[in-house]
This record gives C-alpha cells, sequence and structure tokens, in this order.
C-alpha cells in the first residue's frame, strides 16, 4: 500500500505538469526509492491516482530499463558497457564483478546485496572503464580495485 | 583565449553559488535581456550570432527559436526543455557544464524562455546524472529565491517555472520527440514531424528543445553582442565548443576551444596523442552515431566534416587504435543501438538486431562472405527516410564507414574463422 509520504511525493509531481499522467515515471520512482523496486499492488494504487488504467503505468515501467517490477538487491551496480569503456577493458571489468558476486548481468545475488545490470554510456568517457553504484560514480576503474569498492556497499 | 562556458569551473573548488556567480559577472544577461531587450531581439541577436545547435545535429538556433509563434495570439502555455539526457556513447560535455557551473544554465534557460515567451521550462535529465539534478534544483531555489525565477522576474512582466526531470533510463529520450513523450508520461517514443515540435511540441502546446551546451552559450551572445561570438570561432561557424576525446589517448578529455579548431590540434596537443604502444587508425568524430574518419587534418566544424565524409555530431570523438578489432568496436555500438531502438518502427528493431546477429556471428567466426552484402543492404535500408527517428540512420553511419574503410578486417575475421585480435 502506498505510504502518505509516497502519496504526497505523487502529488507534488502532478502539481509540476498540466495533466497528471504526466507525473506517471515519478509516481513508478517514487515507489521505487522506499522498496526497491515497484510492486503490483503499488502499481495498481499510483495508475489510480493519477487517472491511468494499470496497463498503461505497467507499459511504462517495463518500457523505462531503470524501474524494477521484481526485488533487486540493496545496492544497484550498473557497469557501462558502451564503446568507450569497451575500448579500455570493460569486459574485463564486468567479468571480475561477475566473478566476485557469483551472478550475471540482470542478476541479484543471493544474500540480495547487489543487482547487475549493465547500462549506457555515463558520461564519464574520460575516467573509463566507469560504472554506478547506489547513483555514485566509480571511474578509471581496474579488475584488481574492484574488491575495495565492493567493500563499500554492505 | 576566452571560455564562455567553463570559465567558472573549477573541479578543485567545485561549483559558484548565487553568490558567486554573481560576483562573476552572473545574471548581467537576464538583467540586460529582461530589462532593456525585447524579446524578438534576443532571438535576433542569437540568429545573427550563427550559433548551431550542440546536441549533435546543428541546426541553426535562431532559426528553431524564430519558429515559435509569438505575439497575443499564439498559442500558452508555450514550453522550453532542455535536453540535458546526454546518451549518445562517447559523450560527456553537458555533464561537466551542468556539475560545474549549473548557474550558467539556469541563466541561459531563463533569457532563452523570455526571448520565445515560454513560462514553463523542463530540464530533462538522464538517471544517471543525480549529481546535476542535485546541483541544478539547488541552483533554481537560490535562483528564485533571488527573483531571477518566478513571478514578475525583475518588475518585467515575465512570469517563468523551472522544473527539474529526472527520467529512468533509454537513450530515446535524448530524441526530441521522444522526450516530449516521455514528460508527458509515455513511452519515449518517437512522433512523426511535421507538426514540428516548436508548433505543436509538449501537450500539445508551442515547445523550443535545445541542447544544454547550445543554451549555455546564449548568455555570452547577449552580454557581448553576436559580432563577439562570431569572432571566437576561426571558421565563423561562431562560439567555442566543448571537445572530448576518449579511447586509448594518453589524455582522455573535455576541453572548450574555439568551434574550428583543427582535429589534429585537439589530438595531439589536448589529448596527447596515443598511449605508448598504441597506433591512431581512425576515430568516430561526434558521438556513437557518426561515420568513422581516418583524417586528422580539418577545421572540426558542422561545415567541414562533411567534407571528410561525416558530421561533428556531439565534437566528443571515440578514438580506434591498432590493438582494437575494428568489428567489435562496431559490434559493440550496434549492441548497443538494437538495445535502445524503442521498438516502434520495424525498420529499426529489426534491422538493428539483423545487425548484431551478423556481426556477433562474423566476429565470432561464424560469418561468411555473403554477410558483408546483407551488412551492406542493411546500411542503404536504415539510411535517412526509413525510420520514425534519426536512430537507425545513426546507428549505421559507425557501420557504413567500417565496412568501407576496414572492409578488408572484416573480411580477415571470415576467412580466418575468428577475431584476429582475440
Amino acid at each position: 500500500m502506498l505510504t502518505a509520504d509516497e502519496r504526497k511525493e505523487i502529488e507534488a509531481a502532478a502539481a509540476r505538469y498540466p495533466v497528471r499522467r504526466a507525473a506517471a515515471l515519478e509516481a513508478l520512482q517514487a515507489i521505487q526509492r522506499g522498496r526497491g523496486w515497484v510492486p503490483d499492488e503499488d502499481l495498481r494504487e499510483a495508475a489510480a491516482l493519477l487517472g491511468l488504467t494499470v496497463d498503461e503505468l505497467d507499459g511504462l515501467a517495463s518500457f523505462y530499463s531503470l524501474v524494477f517490477r521484481k526485488p533487486v538487491g540493496r545496492h544497484l551496480i550498473l557497469v557501462c558497457d558502451s564503446i568507450s569503456c569497451w575500448i579500455v577493458g570493460s569486459e574485463r571489468i564486468l567479468d571480475r564483478l561477475t566473478r566476485r558476486l557469483g551472478i550475471g548481468l540482470g542478476e541479484t545475488d543471493a544474500e540480495g546485496r547487489f543487482t547487475l545490470l549493465p547500462v549506457a554510456c555515463l558520461g564519464a568517457c574520460d575516467h573509463a572503464p566507469a560504472m554506478l553504484i547506489d547513483g555514485e560514480l566509480h571511474g578509471d576503474l581496474t579488475p584488481e580495485g574492484i574488491d575495495s569498492i565492493l567493500e563499500r556497499y554492505q | 583565449m576566452e571560455r564562455p562556458l567553463t570559465k567558472n569551473i573549477d573541479p578543485a573548488r567545485g561549483p559558484l553559488d548565487l553568490k558567486g556567480y554573481e560576483a562573476a559577472g552572473g545574471y548581467r544577461a537576464v538583467r540586460k535581456a529582461l530589462g532593456t531587450m525585447a524579446p524578438e531581439d534576443v532571438t535576433a541577436a542569437v540568429k545573427a550570432s550563427g550559433l548551431r545547435g550542440r546536441g549533435g545535429a546543428g541546426f541553426p538556433t535562431g532559426q528553431k527559436w524564430g519558429f515559435v509563434p509569438m505575439g497575443p495570439e499564439a498559442p500558452r502555455p508555450k514550453y522550453l526543455c532542455c535536453n540535458a539526457d546526454e546518451m549518445e556513447p562517447g559523450t560527456f560535455k553537458d555533464r561537466l557544464l551542468m556539475e560545474g557551473d549549473p548557474h550558467l544554465l539556469v541563466e541561459s534557460l531563463i533569457v532563452s524562455c523570455y526571448a520565445v515567451q515560454a513560462g514553463i521550462c523542463y530540464v530533462f535529465l538522464r538517471y544517471a546524472y543525480q549529481k546535476s539534478a542535485r546541483l541544478l534544483e539547488k541552483a533554481v531555489a537560490e535562483a528564485a529565491a533571488a527573483g531571477y525565477v518566478g513571478r514578475n522576474i525583475l518588475g518585467s512582466g515575465f512570469d517563468l517555472e523551472i522544473h527539474i526531470h529526472t527520467s529512468s533510463g533509454r537513450y530515446m529520450c535524448g530524441e526530441e520527440t521522444g522526450l516530449l513523450n516521455a514528460l508527458e508520461g509515455r513511452r519515449a517514443s518517437p512522433r512523426a514531424k511535421p507538426p514540428f515540435p516548436p508548433i505543436s511540441g509538449l501537450f500539445g502546446k508551442p515547445t523550443l528543445i535545445n541542447n544544454v551546451e547550445t543554451l549555455c552559450s546564449v548568455p555570452g551572445i547577449i552580454n557581448n553582442g553576436a559580432d563577439w561570438f562570431r569572432k571566437l570561432s576561426p571558421t565563423g561557424e561562431g562560439g567555442t565548443k566543448i571537445y572530448g576525446m576518449s579511447g586509448r589517448v594518453k589524455r582522455p578529455g573535455a576541453w572548450e576551444l574555439p568551434m574550428g579548431t583543427r582535429l589534429r590540434e585537439i589530438f595531439e596537443v589536448h589529448a596527447g596523442g596515443m598511449k605508448e604502444g598504441y597506433a591512431f587508425r581512425a576515430l568516430v568524430p561526434g558521438g556513437a552515431s557518426t561515420d568513422f574518419q581516418t583524417e586528422l587534418d580539418i577545421d572540426f566544424d558542422f561545415t567541414h566534416e562533411p567534407q571528410v565524409g561525416s558530421r561533428l555530431g556531439t565534437g566528443t570523438a571515440i578514438v580506434l587504435d591498432d590493438k582494437t578489432c575494428p568489428v567489435g568496436f562496431v559490434l559493440n555500438i550496434e549492441r548497443f543501438m538494437a538495445r535502445e531502438s524503442c521498438g516502434w518502427c520495424t525498420p529499426c528493431w529489426g534491422g538493428l538486431s539483423w545487425i548484431v546477429k551478423t556481426l556477433e556471428a562474423i566476429e565470432a567466426g561464424r560469418g561468411r562472405m555473403e554477410d558483408l552484402a546483407i551488412l551492406d543492404r542493411h546500411c542503404r535500408e536504415l539510411a535517412p527516410g526509413h525510420t520514425f527517428c534519426a536512430l537507425a540512420p545513426g546507428a549505421v553511419e559507425p557501420l557504413q564507414s567500417a565496412l568501407r574503410l576496414f572492409r578488408e578486417d572484416f573480411e580477415r575475421h571470415i576467412r580466418e574463422k575468428g577475431c584476429p585480435w582475440r
């Protein structure tokens, strides 16, 4: 069930647009901020709040790659796999991550600590290879340096 | 050399707050435009400056502004959307501006909104730019508290609200009509044009969509005049440009330089040439959706790039070295494009995934010589005019030029049944 704060946040977003449906993505983001993902029940409530059908809102949720309809780990790792990072070794970074975490892209580890996803160019090509963990940018990555970065996210 | 876009940027100090920005001469353009100029005069100055869109297409900015209906009969509200979705692979210039000097963008938005009398402005940011979003929220709040944003700005009678919208992924949000759909709470699929956004854009109202770097060029034009702006550039295109270079160069980075700076100077002097042990082979000059070129001796601007078969695009070049497989390079780009295709039109989603499968086969040693003809055909069939938006035509630019410049490398993969670089 949506919390009072979530409802307030959704209403605040709706006030920024001339039509309520325009706040649809912000509504999904508000739900995800608190829970890490968007459960069916909350999606239904948010749709009703904005005057959308459930299918319309779910259609958005499934289109935007960073809206999650399944639970994710406590920390979200987004590894850049675009060209500037690929040239300087993003495949080796990804290889190290998948081996350390024991999961592949799109998966969450058994203890629910990390979810690993690829992401489009992070606009940090001067510090390639790069990744984003919980919105925080890490650049100039080396396979050897990965472990100490992961340590910071418990 | 003047650096109107980055003069206030000092990564060690962090961005200037309102007071610091004002002390550095900030918000003078707002005072001048709203206090002494008619909206049409602001647009006329931008037209005269020759400023062209820095998002990649290079459309003359003043001309675009001129398409927005003006006068009491014009539909209202009118909107300005600042495209800060920067997701073109290899592009890292708008982040630099927003994180380095957020008040410059806010000032630019006010002046630009005033020119077309847009009362509502949205800055559309990608998910990864949360730091930019926080800094811009703070800058907008400071500007509002000082009376630069809100009702009756500086007594001019002009009202403006600025909102920050942070999206949740998808390259398509950077395509201008995809951006409009995304802001309306829809999938970021493209719209058919015409009508063009200045006539019917966001919520069906007149809407101007400009890139961050384009807008940030405006206050300088207002403060110093169109002539000053034109003279910043040795080639007559006007202004400065944030050029960037990545790949195996000594110093990957981004630098504000006169528009039309020689590409060789950017490569040798600013990027420091190739890292030890690597040789230059080619580059894509303006993000992943531009053609490869081998030529460095050129004035790097919108006018001169087509002479060597490519485009300036975003002006952030990605270098291909001799130890990187050109087929792998292109495969990486096409995988990105296929993944990010919104699925709206068939040539794009079908064609790009076919291209990826074919390139994967070649890279893995399962390619046949006939595959090259299939790739050539896709380059023709995904050319401009066959799809709703520019994603697919952009996607085949690096492929078509790679097939021409590196044909022998493609054939070697097929003959030797594998990638010679692996």
